[in-house]
């Protein structure tokens, strides 16, 4: 079994030590440190250029890092590499696996590249592969999006790495096929793999064991998603009128309102600290009256990852 | 062992699949032989030929009639004058003419000599002086006909011109070999490094590079099908030139397929070596198309003859490996000669090789 290879190895999966990129002038990865412990389903969350994939292929030993020292498994990623080739799965961002080989033969196929056989390992990637198995014989190419990144899990997890890598993984997917994804990679952790995932949706990261806010090559915060959302200190109002756009500039004039932005069907509001109790009176009031909005609904709400992440982020 | 021969599985999968890629690969050769040895040729014929005569001279009839009769010439026009000449060579109407003096027939075997001009369209130079060559040739034998029935001609200068080879001037005989060191580099070098760009592009190399496999039976195993279809792609060549072309492949054979041999595995490592410099299919395609296919055609020697170029052209054209191999299997297929008569060919083939396959090793990364 898949589990009992890991008993030997140190506690934490990944220890990295002050690592920078840098390409040129840009700094992609900026003198991060950081640790996960084996076992655990860590998710990096940032938006498009936060520097997640250069993260991952720094990682997995593709890239050197310009400074510091990464870990994996207690092995260097530059000295290391080959060892480090061994035993991480991974899935790039971009990977389409191969559109003219049929899922089987893909699954084969990167089986038979990591020195292993679909048998071998078909308990780690069972629960997946049984939704595929009715299509083993049709072409990759012509899978749903949704399919593609079971049949890319399964060829990633063949091997039963020890540690897991994958970027953006559910980028394209349909929200059910994204869920079930997620219901997947938390059944994986029974067999105790450690997982590296990164995603721009942040409704994804309240899965995660723990979660980093990555931005312009830093981690904004670290933590448990129940904690990082503790964590958010300011009073958050959920605004909705009939000109979405001029309450949004309205919003904004006002002095006691931190920030605004759009969030779904409302403006999200966050509020300064010093102002009294009835901020929301206070608002209504303001807006009717003075700007003349109509049909104007504010109601406190409880802040997602996302508040906290744009709130981190400034 | 088993993860390598996974791999070339992988290959021919995709090679298989894409059936219209293949069946290019196999049909462009035998429409390209095709075409160049019967529907392209650079041989002249049905050159159209005008005639001025001032008088109307016995001779000039015999001479118009032998003219006529050749299977290069026909006799459009006749001229009165020669103002003529210039319309009718704008309007593409003759190609040359002849232009014969006044009383030829009597001048002829006078001291002094009879005149014959001779006016050849000369905006395609290797057109008129191929022209230049037949006519000559004919009016020669004319004439050395006519003077033989003389006494006084004993020691009249004859020359006898014999084509060695290729006694037909045959252009097949000089595409085949040219053919053959196009298509070489097409499957080679271009399907091979697309097939190996083809993996940057889809994010399929980055878990290739992680993951127990060594480098070098990757690229192994990106060229060993390539190699195979090469060989059979090179047997489809050579058996048509034989029996289509009656190439008379007076070399052994085995010579001429191991100089082969080098040359695919050559076209192999350019192809390695673009892959490694390039990250999108497109740019690889340009770069083996511009970069390598082009100069083939005009600086290997198929199209143009290197003697015959400029010296700058003709000091790039030692660069180009189709040079060298068209060369050789030139000499060996239509010559006949001995392999050391190839072996400068050969030589220079090998250390391009050891070089470009040094030099993609040297540069394959295994990190991005």
């Amino acid at each position: 079994m898949a589990e009992s290879n890991f008993n030997n190895l140190p506690h934490d999966a990944i220890v990295v030590e002050g690592v920078s990129k840098q390409f040129g002038n840009i700094t992609a990865v900026d003198n991060l440190s950081f640790t996960v412990p084996r076992g655990e389903l860590f998710g990096i969350i940032g938006p498009d250029g936060a520097g997640k994939t250069t993260l991952f292929r720094l990682l997995t030993s593709l890239m050197h890092p310009t400074e510091g020292n990464a870990y994996v498994d207690g092995l260097h990623t530059v000295r290391d590499y080959k060892l480090i080739r061994q035993r991480v799965g991974y899935m790039p961002g971009k990977f389409s696996l191969y559109q003219d080989m049929s899922v089987r033969e893909n699954l084969e196929f990167f089986a038979s590249v990591f020195g292993t056989t679909i048998e071998e390992n078909y308990e780690l990637i069972k629960d997946i592969y049984c939704r595929l198995e009715p299509f083993a014989d049709r072409k990759a190419g012509k899978l749903s999006g949704g399919m593609k990144q079971k049949l890319a899990l399964c060829c990633a997890l063949i091997h039963a790495p020890s540690v897991l890598f994958l970027d953006e993984p559910t980028t394209g997917v349909d929200p059910s096929s994204r869920r079930e994804f997620w219901d997947m990679l938390t059944r994986l952790r029974e067999h105790n793999i450690t997982i590296i995932v990164s995603t721009a949706y942040m409704d994804e990261a309240s899965r995660c064991d723990r979660v980093a806010m990555m931005n312009n090559g830093r981690f904004i915060s670290t933590d448990t998603p129940f904690n990082i959302i503790r964590k958010f200190d300011k009073t958050l109002l959920a605004i909705r009128a009939d000109n979405m756009f001029q309450l949004l500039n309205d919003i904004r004039r006002l002095d006691f309102v931190d920030s605004c932005y759009t969030f779904g069907e409302y403006h999200h509001a966050t509020i300064n600290q010093q102002t009294d109790e009835n901020t929301k009176e206070k608002m209504e009031q303001i807006l009717t009256s003075q700007y003349h909005h109509t049909n104007l609904h504010i109601n406190e709400c409880t802040p997602t990852l996302e508040d906290c992440f744009i709130l981190y982020s400034r | 062992m088993k993860e390598f021969n996974a791999f070339i599985k992988k290959e021919f999968y995709h090679i298989f699949r894409d059936t219209r890629t293949l069946m290019i690969l196999i049909l462009l050769p035998i429409i390209l032989i095709m075409l160049f040895s019967f529907a392209i040729s650079v041989e002249i014929r049905n050159v159209n030929i005008g005639i001025l005569a001032p008088t109307n001279d016995n001779s000039i009839n015999q001479l118009a009639h032998k003219i006529e009769t050749s299977e290069y010439f026909n006799i459009t026009h006749w001229l009165n004058s020669p103002n003529e000449i210039n319309d009718l060579m704008r309007a593409n109407e003759v190609d040359l003419v002849l232009a014969f003096g006044d009383h030829f027939d009597q001048r002829m075997l006078s001291a002094d000599g009879a005149q014959l001009g001779i006016v050849i369209d000369g905006s395609n130079p290797n057109n008129a002086s191929m022209e230049m060559m037949y006519l000559m040739g004919l009016l020669q034998s004319y004439f050395s006909e006519k003077a033989s029935v003389l006494p006084s001609s004993a020691g009249s200068l004859t020359t006898n011109v014999r084509m060695l080879y290729n006694p037909q001037s045959r252009s097949a005989y000089n595409f085949a070999p040219g053919i053959m060191g196009l298509i070489l580099i097409l499957i080679c070098a271009l399907m091979t490094s697309v097939s190996i760009v083809r993996e940057k592009e889809m994010g399929t190399m980055e878990v290739l590079l992680i993951s127990p496999v060594k480098p070098i039976h990757i690229i192994l195993a990106k060229m060993i099908p390539y190699l195979i279809i090469s060989c059979f792609v090179l047997g489809i060549i050579l058996t048509l030139s034989f029996t289509v072309l009656g190439i008379p492949m007076l070399g052994t054979l085995h010579w001429i397929i191991l100089v082969s041999l080098v040359y695919i595995l050559l076209a192999l490592s350019i192809g390695l070596f673009v892959s490694n410099m390039v990250d999108s299919q497109l740019v690889a395609t340009l770069i083996c198309a511009v970069v390598f296919m082009m100069p083939i055609l005009l600086l290997s020697g198929m199209l143009f003859p290197i003697e015959s170029m400029p010296r700058f052209f003709q000091v790039v054209s030692n660069i180009i490996p189709a040079r060298w191999y068209i060369s050789a299997i030139k000499k060996l297929m239509i010559q006949g000669v001995e392999f050391q008569f190839v072996l400068k060919e050969f030589t220079i083939l090998c250390g391009m090789t050891l070089l470009l396959i040094t030099a993609s090793l040297k540069k394959f990364k295994e990190f991005i």
